[in-house]
């Protein structure tokens, strides 16, 4: 469990991240959504321990990041993974270069015990039959898939994603969101996700985190967010047609 | 402002490069890997270079000696200096700082903007180590390449003095073993091992710290040229003040 107590952020005059608190459940999959510039992005990486805030703490299972030692956050952030935006593998290794990577700077194993725990992973995200290829030579899904085993690859206590569904198309933005609820469940992960997708919202959103200008606007799961009344909320989800006509079945469906 | 700003972070950014280092089974790889790339991948280029450096060297000198007093032996004798004590470690360097330079800041600066350097830091790994550390390693090498670069450009003087009938063979020998100071080499290696240093670190800085995307690695690469550039002709400067004034 990630708990978080009245977090802010600042970059010179600009005040990103205004104090709120919230906290993020084991085994479950968090969204962190908001317009752009309302803070997901600094929050996200405040909670990877890239960015230091100014005031309030985060805990990460009773641990509070700012109150331990230099290596105690490092150890720390090896039982973090992160799936980014733009996969962010690396382009002179190979796909099963790229997962084996953390343990082989972070574990004492033997090569061919790598090369096992890498073969498991790559058979979970469905990707043993590219291992050899290339960042370059894969399609944009397949990076994400390739970025999900890398993150897990050290059995993660946490799991962040930044956006991890976009310039994929429908199709595959659902794949992964199954890969990371399925992941998240079965290695009992805290994951939290930063998202524009709506789709990802409704589908995994087990509690959903609603920031506006920095401060928590709403919070709650993707059964509640269709019976919210909170205007900005209902102003950013449905804001699309579709979305409006889901609400409103939905809403209809249970009167 | 700007200047010292860029100055302190440049200085810390060095501090960081030997803090937390990479597990020696894979920093050994590395090593290697910048070796081949940044050593080996310079070396046709800089014997290409030096090999035509010395023979112009040889041709304007022969060319200027136009007092029958003057011995042809100093066609060898400045050729050996101009090569061994400028043209070897200093154009070379020039010349390194935009190749290897571009190289190294292009690298990482894609890196930055593709968000692997990112993707290190959240796993825990000093990524300024990782990334930067073996490139200081690997152009500790850079003194050897330089020293193909003198004997390559003495070679190419020999050939432009002897065979463009500007001197005999025995007097540009006897010009390159006249007067020689064996400290001039010191000095050189010296300078270049400094200069080695400074083309691992600049490049590396303007890469690591940039911001923005494709765009701007093109500039961050332009950027570090110049700046490696003025830094290694002020190194030059006041190292030869130093060590020879």
């Amino acid at each position: 469990m990630i708990e978080v107590n009245n977090i802010e952020k600042s970059f010179g005059d600009a005040h990103i991240l205004k104090g709120f608190s919230t906290c993020f459940d084991k085994g479950k999959t968090n969204l962190i959504i908001g317009q752009s510039g309302s803070g997901k992005t600094v929050f996200l990486k405040c909670l990877l321990g890239l960015f230091s805030p100014e005031k309030g703490n985060i805990s990460y299972d009773g641990k509070t990041y700012a109150n331990l030692s230099g290596d105690e956050q490092r150890d720390l952030r090896q039982e973090m993974g992160m799936v980014f935006q733009g996969s962010a593998l690396f382009d002179s290794m190979t796909v099963s270069g790229n997962v084996m990577f953390p343990l082989e700077m972070f574990t004492k194993q033997n090569k061919s015990e790598m090369q096992d725990r890498v073969d498991t992973v790559l058979k979970r995200v469905n990707l043993i039959d590219a291992h050899h290829k290339y960042p370059s030579e894969i399609s944009g899904g397949m990076q994400k898939r390739v970025a999900i085993a890398r993150a897990i690859v050290m059995n993660p206590k946490y799991l962040f994603c930044d956006e991890p569904n976009s310039g994929l198309d429908p199709k595959t933005a659902i794949i992964i969101d199954n890969l990371i609820q399925e992941i998240t469940k079965e290695y009992d992960i805290t994951t939290v996700i930063n998202t524009h997708d709506m789709n990802s919202v409704m589908e995994i959103g087990e509690k959903i985190l609603f920031l506006k200008n920095g401060l928590k606007e709403w919070e709650g799961t993707n059964k509640e967010i269709f019976k919210t009344d909170n205007a900005a909320v209902t102003d950013f989800v449905y804001s699309s047609e579709l979305f409006k006509k889901v609400r409103q079945m939905y809403i209809e469906e249970r009167n | 402002m700007n200047y010292l700003s860029a100055i302190g972070s440049y200085c810390i950014m060095v501090w960081e490069v030997f803090k937390k280092p990479t597990k020696w089974r894979i920093m050994k790889s590395l090593i290697l890997k910048e070796i081949d790339e940044l050593i080996f991948g310079s070396l046709g280029i800089i014997i290409f270079i030096s090999f035509f450096i010395g023979g112009v060297v040889a041709i304007q000198t022969a060319l200027n000696i136009t007092n029958p007093i003057i011995p042809r032996t100093l066609i060898g004798f400045a050729t050996r200096q101009s090569v061994i004590l400028e043209f070897a470690p200093t154009f070379t360097s020039i010349i390194m700082a935009g190749k290897v330079g571009s190289y190294i800041t292009s690298s990482i600066g894609t890196m930055r903007v593709t968000e692997q350097i990112d993707a290190l830091e959240v796993m825990g790994v000093n990524s300024l180590n990782y990334l930067v550390f073996p490139k200081i390693v690997a152009l500790l090498l850079y003194p050897f390449a330089i020293a193909i670069a003198m004997y390559v450009g003495i070679l190419g003087g020999w050939i432009a003095g002897v065979f463009g009938g500007f001197s005999t063979s025995a007097d540009f020998t006897q010009g390159l073993q006249m007067d020689f100071i064996p400290f001039h080499i010191t000095y050189s290696f010296i300078k270049t091992l400094l200069f080695s240093f400074i083309i691992a670190t600049i490049p590396s800085f303007h890469g690591y710290y940039m911001k923005g995307g494709a765009l701007e690695v093109g500039k961050a690469s332009t950027t570090s040229f110049v700046w490696t550039s003025v830094v290694i002709i002020i190194t030059n400067y006041i190292l030869t003040q130093l060590l020879l004034g």
